[in-house]
């Protein structure tokens, strides 16, 4: 419950990282989310993330929309501003965050109700735009706070706990991300934290539009039998093409790779993303091949998972408006005011 | 039927152009506005246009008013008639003893005109065929003929003309000769061939002084430049989408970084309206100055998240450039109709400051100033403009900035203070009394001030709460707020009659010009009136006791429901009797005729004459 305060305690034994921030030092305040929600450990890789990256907690914009996924923010990152939105806005308000201050990372949190459906138009445009992000959608299929009914990224033929068969068809955020030109995209599973915290740290890490769709189980309302979105289902059709490790600048790389079974990716700031093939003929760099990959691999029920496409050299929002380095909420009256002698010319000009 | 004399008066008439949408004709029409300032004499021009891009009629009305009414003053007195679709309506719309200007080209029945008008033909078309080949010429230069052809029926000076063509196509000399050429093609063959000047003239006068032409839209969006706004997020939709153009053309000029070339400002054209708020709402939250332009529908989509700034307390600025609605409405036509729909927009409880600047220097002032307001409040500001003030050139007094002046960015909370022994942060915590808290801005320290910011009910320290003392503690800290922002925003203006009166009128915004010559024509008829421009909501509390002191007090404005009428009654528990709803919602302007008429005729009831008078 969020209004127990959550024992501030640290093991004088816990480890630190580079900035000398212990793993406490990430999280936030007790989740309210049901036993086992899929959700919990999405916000525990994200905790984790944060921490491998030793990134500054209270340089994260934490934001989010409405809904289960949405409420997440609040329990991670404590030391961070979080900005628990409107209902499927997420995207736009964190285009907003990002365009006042370049400098901070620009989480999004959201789910497939709030991406997939309400705010599908809005999820799309961010990604089209390029804003510098990393968008994780907590997939599981269904309006939790709501109890239960279908959302939009429900497979047909998927069956509610109710017994009711889903006839629409599914929207899959992760294909139209690809096609809408994000320049990082990936699926993972909230049950595989192993694959799913360098997925996130990367993601961080790249300077883009980048977007993780992870399922994540509904434990009340989308993890029986005839559910698409249940964990012994996501477990058994789960078909990873690589697994990631993030090797930021200074590491050398410890991890002796048998030749032609990993693809290196340097990402903008030097952070250098291994991706050890499970599927050799997989090529990250090249987006058209994802998305046959994706298609074919959805026509046989079988959920793809790993880092599915990196462009390294993304360009993002501010680079297409060429905007100035400096955080536009810092700039002050005399870099912003053209003053009274401007303004007696454009007087002038108007006579 | 008796003989109509033709109408004389110099530096006094309307004239109005009908002319096909998309034939080239604005840029012409307005030369010949600003032609007529240049002899020193004020003019007021209306566009008058309709939802469409090429082949709809469209038209533009030039009122030269030495005496400086710039409200529309309704009637025609030469009608320049390039449309044939609308010939007949625009024929029947000149006042009687007025004049027709039309293509003589092709011989026209009789029965298309009337006996009580001077009727003055140009053969436009064969002019413009014997001289040009090019039919995109051909149409082009039409203008510029018609125009060089009125330029001797009235009485104006071609070299005022001239320069100004010459100012517009500076360095393209070629273009500069031809449109020259032409204007004298127009002029020659009129000086030749009609009786110049006719009753109506322009003659020089120094009224214009050092007063600026400019649109409410373009300054509007200049004002969002001097107030520091950075970031602009906007979905096109008439009459509102010249700002957006606007700001990003200003910016364009004075925004860039001198040195790297670089922007010092973000203009995204949103998807729809609600990402166009919801992108101005993430970049105030972050600190930076953000606004949106939009009209009536586009409230109607923002309002979720006007809802949410106010309740979680985020600074935006919308500028709604209001039309005529319900719905869609009528998108190009004028009217003062969502000031219910923005003073209480969104769910729940909420009210928001409204501004109403009356013309494009005060829309300048205002859209700076509601940047401040929106950080020193951290809430919502509307600036209220309408298609009148927004989409038309207006002579108003020229834009004046104090390099003195600092932003006012509210109460934010730096590292510094967060870490000053004995402060206690809370993101809703009222400290000084006046119901504003303070805010942090994201990434400001490394353990103090992060909150989390919610649309649902919380604390005093931004926890999430749903008990009902804490919700209502809240709501009644907002109410305050609200009362704070009452002596903050710009107050009303009061001028009284000439003699005592125990009548009133409150007007505001684009009504302005239109009621101050109303004033002029109703102490003509025996009426004198105090009046009183409100130019912000919450309403200051002169607005009640000049209620107070009169018998009663006419409300005007351009809106069926008598809008600001009912905002003034429930704010201030007015009894509604006491003021006297003057609606106008036709779509077009407000004249100053309808106003004095409605005015008057409703005073001359007041007026009873003794029974015994009247019989005898």
């Amino acid at each position: 419950m969020t209004y127990i305060a959550k024992p501030k305690f640290h093991h004088p034994g816990l480890p630190k990282n580079e900035l000398g921030y212990t793993h406490r030092d990430y999280e936030g305040k007790i989740s309210t989310l049901c036993a086992g929600c899929g959700h919990d450990s999405i916000t525990a890789s994200i905790i984790e993330a944060c921490y491998e990256l030793s990134i500054e907690p209270h340089r994260v914009a934490k934001i989010s929309g409405i809904g289960c996924s949405s409420k997440t923010p609040d329990y991670f990152l404590g030391n961070s501003h979080g900005f628990n939105s409107v209902h499927g806005r997420m995207p736009s308000v964190l285009t907003g965050a990002n365009l006042a201050n370049r400098d901070l990372i620009y989480l999004g949190v959201s789910g497939d109700g709030d991406s997939a459906s309400i705010g599908f138009g809005q999820f799309a445009h961010s990604i089209r735009r390029g804003v510098n992000m990393t968008y994780i959608v907590e997939n599981n299929g269904v309006y939790g706070l709501t109890k239960g009914q279908f959302s939009a990224t429900a497979d047909r033929g998927s069956k509610s706990k109710k017994g009711v068969m889903n006839t629409d068809n599914a929207i899959d955020l992760v294909a139209i991300a690809l096609q809408l030109g994000a320049s990082y995209v990936a699926r993972s599973f909230s049950g595989d934290k192993t694959q799913l915290v360098p997925l996130i740290a990367a993601a961080i890490r790249h300077k883009g539009a980048a977007f993780i769709d992870v399922v994540s189980p509904c434990i009340a309302f989308n993890n029986h039998a005839g559910s698409t979105k249940s964990f012994d289902y996501v477990r058994e059709h789960n078909d990873a093409v690589n697994r990631l490790d993030v090797l930021t600048g200074r590491d050398p790389i410890t991890v002796d790779y048998a030749p032609g079974t990993v693809q290196m990716v340097e990402q903008h700031d030097g952070t250098r993303l291994a991706l050890r093939k499970i599927d050799a003929d997989y090529d990250a760099n090249d987006r058209l091949a994802a998305m046959t990959f994706l298609q074919k691999h959805a026509a046989k029920g079988q959920v793809v998972t790993g880092l599915l496409y990196v462009d390294p050299d993304a360009e993002d929002l501010h680079a297409h408006l060429d905007t100035v380095e400096t955080p536009l909420n810092s700039l002050e009256a005399k870099d912003l005011c053209p003053g009274s002698v401007a303004l007696e010319k454009i007087n002038a000009s108007l006579r | 039927m008796s003989v109509q004399s033709p109408i004389s008066s110099v530096n006094d008439f309307v004239v109005r152009f009908a002319n096909v949408n998309g034939s080239g004709s604005a840029s012409a029409n307005e030369l010949f506005a600003r032609s007529i300032l240049r002899h020193g004499v004020p003019v007021s021009p209306r566009n008058i246009f309709p939802s469409n891009i090429q082949g709809l009629p469209t038209w533009y009305e030039v009122r030269v008013t030495e005496d400086g009414h710039l409200g529309a003053r309704g009637g025609v007195d030469l009608m320049v008639a390039m449309n044939p679709q609308t010939w007949d309506k625009d024929v029947a719309s000149i006042e009687p003893g007025g004049y027709l200007f039309y293509d003589s080209t092709k011989p026209m029945p009789t029965s298309k005109f009337r006996a009580d008008i001077t009727v003055i033909g140009v053969p436009l078309t064969a002019i413009t065929n014997s001289t040009y080949t090019d039919p995109r010429q051909r149409q082009l230069f039409k203008n510029i003929i018609y125009l060089g052809a009125l330029c001797a029926l009235l009485d104006m000076d071609p070299k005022l003309v001239e320069q100004l063509i010459g100012e517009q196509y500076k360095g393209k000399e070629k273009l500069l000769s031809s449109n020259v050429h032409a204007l004298h093609l127009g002029r020659d063959w009129a000086l030749q061939n009609l009786k110049c000047p006719i009753g109506l003239h322009v003659k020089k006068s120094d009224k214009v002084g050092d007063r600026i032409f400019m649109e409410g839209n373009s300054a509007a969006a200049l004002g969002a430049v001097y107030g520091g706004a950075t970031v602009c997020a906007w979905y096109p939709i008439t009459p509102s989408s010249s700002v957006a153009e606007a700001f990003t053309s200003h910016c364009k000029k004075l925004r860039h970084d001198p040195e790297t070339g670089k922007a010092r400002y973000a203009i995204v054209q949103g998807e729809d309206e609600l990402a166009s708020i919801g992108i101005v709402i993430g970049a105030s939250w972050n600190g930076a100055r953000a606004f949106t332009a939009t009209s009536g529908p586009g409230i109607s989509l923002m309002t979720e998240f006007i809802g949410l700034s106010y309740f979680a307390e985020i600074p935006a600025v919308i500028m709604n450039i209001q039309r005529a609605g319900p719905s869609t409405g009528m998108p190009t036509r004028t009217q003062q109709c969502d000031i219910i729909a923005c003073a209480y927009a969104s769910h729940g409880d909420t009210k928001h400051v409204l501004l109403f600047p009356e013309d494009p220097a005060e829309a300048f002032e205002f859209a700076a100033q509601s940047f401040d307001l929106a950080d020193r409040l951290q809430t919502m500001i509307f600036l209220m403009l309408d298609l009148d003030i927004g989409m038309n050139h207006r002579l108003c007094r020229p834009l004046k900035w104090d390099d003195a002046r600092q932003y006012d960015r509210g109460k934010v909370m730096t590292a510094q203070m967060l870490d000053e022994p004995g402060r206690d942060f809370g993101r809703y915590l009222d400290v000084d009394g006046d119901g504003i808290p303070y805010r942090t801005y994201p990434g400001t320290h490394p353990t103090k001030g992060s909150f989390f910011t919610r649309g649902t009910s919380r604390d005093r320290y931004a926890r999430y709460s749903e008990e009902g003392a804490i919700y209502a503690d809240n709501m009644q800290r907002l109410v305050r707020k609200f009362e704070t922002a009452q002596d903050m925003v710009p107050r009303p203006l009061q001028a009284n009659a000439a003699k005592p009166t125990k009548y009133g009128v409150i007007y505001f915004g684009s009504t302005a010009p239109a009621m101050d010559e109303a004033i002029g024509l109703l102490e003509a008829r025996g009426h004198q009136l105090d009046r009183m421009r409100i130019r912000a909501f919450p309403f200051h509390s002169s607005v009640a006791s000049f209620i107070a002191d009169h018998d009663f007090v006419y409300v005007v404005e351009q809106n069926r429901d008598g809008q600001l009428r009912q905002l003034i009654v429930n704010e201030n528990g007015i009894d509604p009797v006491r003021l006297v709803p003057i609606l106008h919602y036709d779509g077009t302007p407000i004249t100053a005729r309808f106003i004095a008429n409605a005015i008057g005729d409703h005073q001359d009831h007041l007026k009873v004459t003794p029974l015994r008078k009247a019989v005898s």
